[in-house]
C-alpha cells in the first residue's frame, strides 16, 4: 500500500488553502467596494487630519468650537426625539395592524407604507405643504384663530418631517415582528391570570425588542445623517448635514467638512454597533 | 449497468474544529453489491459517503473506483449519482426537469434526453408527472423523483443519504420493497446510509456497523445478527440481555438471578443473550425473576423481567397475558444461544 | 368578533397617522392639478397645464434618472447577485467583516460618501462630469438593498444541498451558479432590483453634491423647483415623481408578501 505514504491531491489542495470558487464571486463587489467606498473614504478620513487655518487638524477643531459641537449636540437629540416618537407611533400601529382583520386593512397598511421610499426632498416639500406660509396649518389657524400657523421652516418642521418617513419604517418592522411573536406566549400569560396590559408589557414589549432596537437604530441613523428634508426646509437650519454642505459649497473648507462628516458618521456607526451589541445580548438570554 | 467497485484505502478526516470524523478506514465494496452503513448519529457514516461521494476529501488515503483514483476529483466528475436525504429536488424546475437536469448538464440532445426521461418515469412509476411541480408531489414521489433524478445519466455508483428517513412508517416498508427490487434489476453498486437497523438488514447485502468514526463490523445482515464482533454491534443490531458472571458454579457461571449454562474452559466477564433466545419454562428453569411489564407486538409478545439485575431481562416470546404482573417466571436459556464478546456492551432502549 | 372601545379607540389613532402620511401627497396633487393654489381649487379651477409645463422643463432629468436607476440595477445585479452567493457559502469572519463595509455606505451620511467621492475622484473631469460619477454613488449605496434580501432568500432554500445535488449529477461550479443559485435566488432578485430602481430615483443626498448642470436627476431638479419655481409647479412635479415610484413600490410590496408566504420547505 502506498496510499498512506503519497501525498495525495485533495491534500495537497488544503494545504495551499485555495480559496474555493465561490470566493471569487466576491471580487467584482470587492473591487466595486475598495474603488470607491473604502479608498474615498480612507481618503476622507485623512483629510480631515488637515487643516488650513492652523497647525491643528481639522478633527480639534470640530471637538473644541461650540459652534459644531452645538450643532452636533442637537442634531443627536433631534434624532433621538425623532426615533422615540417614531417607535411610539409605530409600534401602536404596526402592533394593531399585524393583529386585528377588518375591511380596508391591506389599503391601510399599503398607504402608511409607501412614505418609506420618499426621498427627504420630498418629505421636506410635503412639510411646506402642511406648515409652510401657504401650507395647510396656516390656512386653517388662520380661519379659525386668525392668525398664520408656520412652523416648517424651523426644528418642527423638520421633526415632522423626519417622523414622517421613520413612522412607515417602524410600522413595517414592527408588523413583521409581531407575524413571528409566539402567540402562545399570550395565551400561556392569559391562563396564568394576567390582564391586557401585563401581556403587553410582559410578553409582546419584551418580543418586539429586539425589532424595535433595531429599527429604532436605523431611524437614528437616517435622522443624523438626512440632508435633503433640511435642504428643502431652508439652509438656515442648524444641522450638522446643512453645516457639512455650507462648510464645503460657502466656504470650500474641505478639510472641515471631512472632518465633520467623519465626526458625523462615526456616531451614527457606533449607534448602529451598539443597537447590534444590545441585540445580541437579549438574544443570548432567551 | 455492471457494477463498479469502490475501494477506500487509510481514510481519514478530521474537521475544521479538530473532531476526528474518520479514524483510517479501509473498505472494499464489490461491483454490483448494495453496502448498508449503520451506526448511531456521528458515528461517522455520513462521512464515509460524501468522501465517496466527493463531497469531501480525506486528509490522507485513497478512494478508488475500480481501478480508477478518484480521490483528487471533485463530485461532479466522478460519475456519481446521489439520493439525498431530503431529496434536494430543485424547486425551480418541474419533475422531468429535475430528471433530465444531469443529461441536460452532459450536453444530450433534446430528443434523446426527452426518452430517457420518459424511461425513468416509468422505472418509478411516475408516467403521468413530469409536468408537476415539485412542491405538488408527496413525499414517496419526491423520493422516487429523487431516485430517477440521480440514475437518469447512468452513474458508475449509486449513493443514498438516509433514502427513506424522511417518510413515515407505513410508506417507508413499502418503497424499501420497491428499492430493494431496483437494485437488484439495475445491479449497480449501491451505498446508502441509514440508522434505522431494519431497513440496513432488509437492503443491504452487508451491513458496515460504525462507531466512533472506525468500522466495528463488515459482515451480512446474518453474520451480524449471529455472530456480533463486539459488543457495541450486538447492541446496536436488535435487542441484547447482559448478565454479568458473579461467580463459577457446579453447572456453569453465577449470574444474578440464577446459574446459566457455560462449559467453555475460559471464564468470561459477561455473557448476552437475545430476548428471542429466552424461554419460559414450565417447571425449574435456570433463572428466576419477577414480571415486571409486558408488551404486546402482534406476531410476538415482550416481556421485562426482573432478576435481581442492573437491568430487567428481555424475553421475547408468543405468551402474552399467560402471566400477571408480580408473578414468579422460570426461564430457560439453551447454551447455544449464550456468547460473550470484547468490549462493553450497550444495551439498546427497550421499545415497548 | 367584538369590537371593544379599545379597538376603536386605537383604530382612530391608526386613522389619524395614516391622515398624517396622506394628507400632504393629497395637496400636493391637488395643488399641481390647481389653475392658482392661492385662489383655492373652487375659484380657479383644475388644469393640467402646470404637468405640461413641467414636463417640457424638466423631462430630461426624468428620463436621466430613469437611465440611472435601469444601468445601477443593472450594475448592482451583476456585482451583488455573486456577492450574495459568496457571502452565503463563506459565512466566515471576512465574509462577516465584508458584509459590515458593504453596508457602512447606508450608515454613513449620504453626503459624507460624496464628498469622499468628490475628494478622490473629483479632479477627473471626464469622469467627474458625466452621469456615471452619480451612477458610482447610486451602485454604492444601494448595493446592500439588493445583497440583503437574496442572501435570505438563498439561505431559506437550502442551496447548499440544492448545489451539491446539482454537482453530484455532473454540474461544475459556473454550470451550477446559472443553473440552480441564480433561478432559485429569483424572487430575492427581483425584490432587490425594485427596491434598488426605488432608492436609485429618489436618491438625494449623495446625488446633491455629485451631480453637474449636465447632470441633473429628478431629485436634484425637485430640489431646483422646491427652491425657485411656484407651489404649482413645484406640486406637478411631485406628482411626477409620485406616478413614477408608487407602481414600483406596489410591486415591491406585492413581491414581499409574496416572499413572506412564499416559506415553503
Amino acid at each position: 500500500m502506498t496510499a498512506l505514504g503519497q501525498p495525495n491531491l485533495a491534500l495537497a489542495r488544503r494545504r495551499w488553502r485555495l480559496p474555493a470558487p465561490a470566493t471569487f464571486a466576491l471580487v467584482p463587489a470587492l473591487a466595486v467596494l475598495t474603488a470607491f467606498w473604502i479608498l474615498p473614504l480612507l481618503q476622507l478620513i485623512a483629510l480631515g487630519t488637515q487643516h488650513r487655518d492652523g497647525p491643528s487638524s481639522a478633527y480639534w477643531q470640530v471637538l473644541s468650537s461650540a459652534q459644531y459641537l452645538g450643532s452636533l449636540a442637537q442634531t443627536c437629540t433631534l434624532a433621538v426625539v425623532v426615533t422615540a416618537a417614531a417607535l411610539l407611533i409605530g409600534a401602536v400601529v404596526g402592533c394593531f395592524l399585524a393583529r386585528q382583520r377588518f375591511w380596508g386593512r391591506s389599503a391601510l397598511v399599503a398607504l402608511l407604507t409607501f412614505p418609506l421610499a420618499f426621498p427627504g426632498v420630498v418629505v421636506g416639500f410635503l412639510v411646506i405643504l402642511l406648515g409652510g406660509r401657504q401650507g395647510l396649518a396656516a390656512s386653517v389657524g388662520l380661519s379659525v384663530f386668525g392668525q398664520r400657523w408656520v412652523f416648517a421652516y424651523s426644528l418642527i418642521g423638520l421633526f415632522i418631517g423626519y417622523l414622517y418617513f421613520s413612522i412607515p419604517r417602524v410600522i413595517l418592522t414592527v408588523m413583521a415582528a409581531c407575524e413571528t411573536l409566539d402567540r402562545s406566549l399570550e395565551e400561556a400569560a392569559r391562563s396564568l391570570g394576567a390582564r391586557p396590559w401585563r401581556v403587553v408589557l410582559d410578553v409582546i414589549v419584551p418580543g418586539l425588542a429586539p425589532a424595535l432596537v433595531s429599527c429604532g437604530a436605523i431611524c437614528f441613523a437616517t435622522a443624523m445623517g438626512a440632508f435633503g428634508t433640511a435642504f428643502t426646509l431652508g439652509t438656515q437650519l442648524n444641522v450638522t448635514p446643512v453645516a457639512i454642505y455650507n462648510t464645503f459649497t460657502n466656504y470650500a473648507n474641505f478639510a472641515m467638512a471631512a472632518a465633520l462628516s467623519v465626526v458625523l458618521g462615526a456616531i451614527t456607526w457606533a449607534a448602529l454597533l451598539l443597537a447590534r451589541r444590545l441585540i445580541r445580548q437579549t438574544g443570548a438570554t432567551l | 449497468m455492471t457494477g463498479t467497485a469502490i475501494r477506500l484505502e487509510g481514510c481519514r478526516k478530521t474537521f475544521d474544529n479538530g473532531t476526528v470524523a474518520l479514524h483510517s478506514l479501509d473498505l472494499h465494496i464489490h461491483p454490483g453489491e448494495t453496502l448498508a452503513i449503520l451506526g448511531p448519529s456521528g458515528c461517522g457514516k455520513t462521512t464515509t459517503l460524501r468522501l465517496i461521494a466527493g463531497l469531501e476529501h480525506p486528509d490522507s488515503g485513497r478512494v478508488l473506483f475500480g481501478e480508477q483514483d478518484v480521490t483528487a476529483l471533485p463530485i461532479e466528475r466522478r460519475d456519481v449519482g446521489m439520493v439525498f436525504q431530503n431529496y434536494a429536488l430543485f424547486p425551480n424546475l418541474d419533475v422531468a426537469g429535475n430528471i433530465a437536469y444531469g443529461l441536460k448538464i452532459r450536453g444530450m440532445p433534446k430528443a434523446e434526453r426527452t426518452a430517457r426521461c420518459a424511461e425513468l418515469l416509468a422505472l418509478v412509476g411516475l408516467q403521468d408527472h413530469g409536468r408537476r411541480a415539485v412542491h405538488e408531489l408527496s413525499g414517496g414521489q419526491r423520493q422516487r423523483v429523487a431516485l430517477a433524478r440521480a440514475l437518469a445519466p447512468r452513474p458508475r455508483v449509486l449513493l443514498l443519504d438516509e433514502p427513506l428517513a424522511a417518510l413515515d412508517a407505513q410508506l417507508r416498508e413499502r418503497l424499501r420493497s420497491e428499492l430493494d427490487q431496483l437494485l437488484r434489476h439495475l445491479g449497480i453498486t449501491a451505498v446508502f446510509v441509514t440508522h434505522d437497523q431494519g431497513e440496513a438488514m432488509a437492503l443491504g447485502h452487508r451491513i458496515l456497523v460504525m462507531e466512533h468514526g472506525r468500522a466495528a463490523q463488515l459482515a451480512s445482515p446474518q453474520a451480524l445478527y449471529q455472530q456480533p464482533a463486539n459488543a457495541f454491534v450486538a447492541g446496536f443490531v436488535g435487542n441484547l440481555n447482559v448478565f454479568p458472571v458473579l461467580a463459577r458454579s457446579p453447572c456453569g457461571v453465577k449470574v444474578p438471578g440464577g446459574d446459566l449454562p457455560w462449559s467453555t474452559a475460559d471464564f468470561p466477564d459477561t455473557l448476552y443473550c437475545r430476548p428471542e433466545h429466552v424461554r419460559i419454562a414450565d417447571g425449574n428453569g435456570h433463572l428466576h425473576g419477577h414480571l415486571l411489564a409486558q408488551f404486546f407486538q402482534g406476531a410476538h409478545s415482550r416481556l421485562l423481567v426482573d432478576v435481581g439485575g442492573a437491568q430487567p431481562l428481555l424475553v421475547d416470546c408468543d405468551e402474552f397475558g399467560r402471566h400477571g404482573i408480580g408473578d414468579t417466571l422460570a426461564l430457560s436459556i439453551a447454551p447455544r444461544h449464550l456468547f460473550c464478546l470484547q468490549g462493553r456492551g450497550t444495551r439498546s432502549e427497550v421499545s415497548p | 368578533m367584538k369590537r371593544t372601545a379599545g379597538f376603536y379607540g386605537r383604530l382612530l389613532f391608526v386613522l389619524l397617522v395614516c391622515a398624517f402620511m396622506l394628507v400632504p401627497v393629497l395637496m400636493s396633487l391637488l395643488a399641481g392639478l390647481t389653475r392658482n393654489y392661492f385662489q383655492g381649487v373652487v375659484a380657479s379651477g383644475l388644469t393640467l397645464g402646470w404637468l405640461l409645463q413641467v414636463w417640457a422643463a424638466y423631462a430630461d432629468t426624468v428620463w436621466l434618472s430613469l437611465r440611472l436607476a435601469v444601468a445601477c440595477a443593472v450594475g448592482v445585479v451583476m456585482i451583488g447577485v455573486p456577492a450574495a452567493y459568496a457571502l452565503v457559502r463563506m459565512n466566515n469572519r471576512f465574509s462577516r467583516a465584508f458584509e459590515e463595509l458593504m453596508v457602512l455606505p447606508v450608515a454613513m451620511p449620504g453626503l459624507a460618501s460624496a464628498l469622499a467621492l468628490l475628494l478622490t475622484y473629483g479632479q477627473y473631469g471626464a469622469f467627474r462630469g458625466s452621469w456615471l460619477f452619480i451612477l458610482v454613488g447610486h451602485v454604492i449605496f444601494t448595493l446592500p438593498f439588493l445583497v440583503r434580501p437574496v442572501m435570505a432568500v438563498m439561505q431559506r432554500q437550502h442551496l447548499p444541498v440544492l448545489e451539491e445535488a446539482a454537482a453530484s449529477l455532473g454540474a461544475g461550479p459556473l454550470q451550477r451558479f446559472f443553473t440552480v443559485v441564480v433561478p432559485n435566488s429569483r424572487a430575492g432578485i427581483l425584490a432587490g432590483v425594485l427596491m434598488v430602481v426605488t432608492l436609485s430615483l429618489g436618491e438625494f443626498n449623495l446625488t446633491w453634491m455629485l451631480h453637474t448642470p449636465m447632470t441633473k436627476t429628478l431629485p436634484v431638479g425637485l430640489a431646483d423647483s422646491y427652491a425657485s419655481a411656484r407651489l404649482e409647479v413645484a406640486s406637478a412635479y411631485t406628482v411626477i415623481f409620485l406616478l413614477l415610484i408608487v407602481p414600483l413600490l406596489i410591486a415591491l410590496q406585492a413581491i414581499n408578501h409574496h416572499l413572506a408566504r412564499g416559506d415553503r420547505p
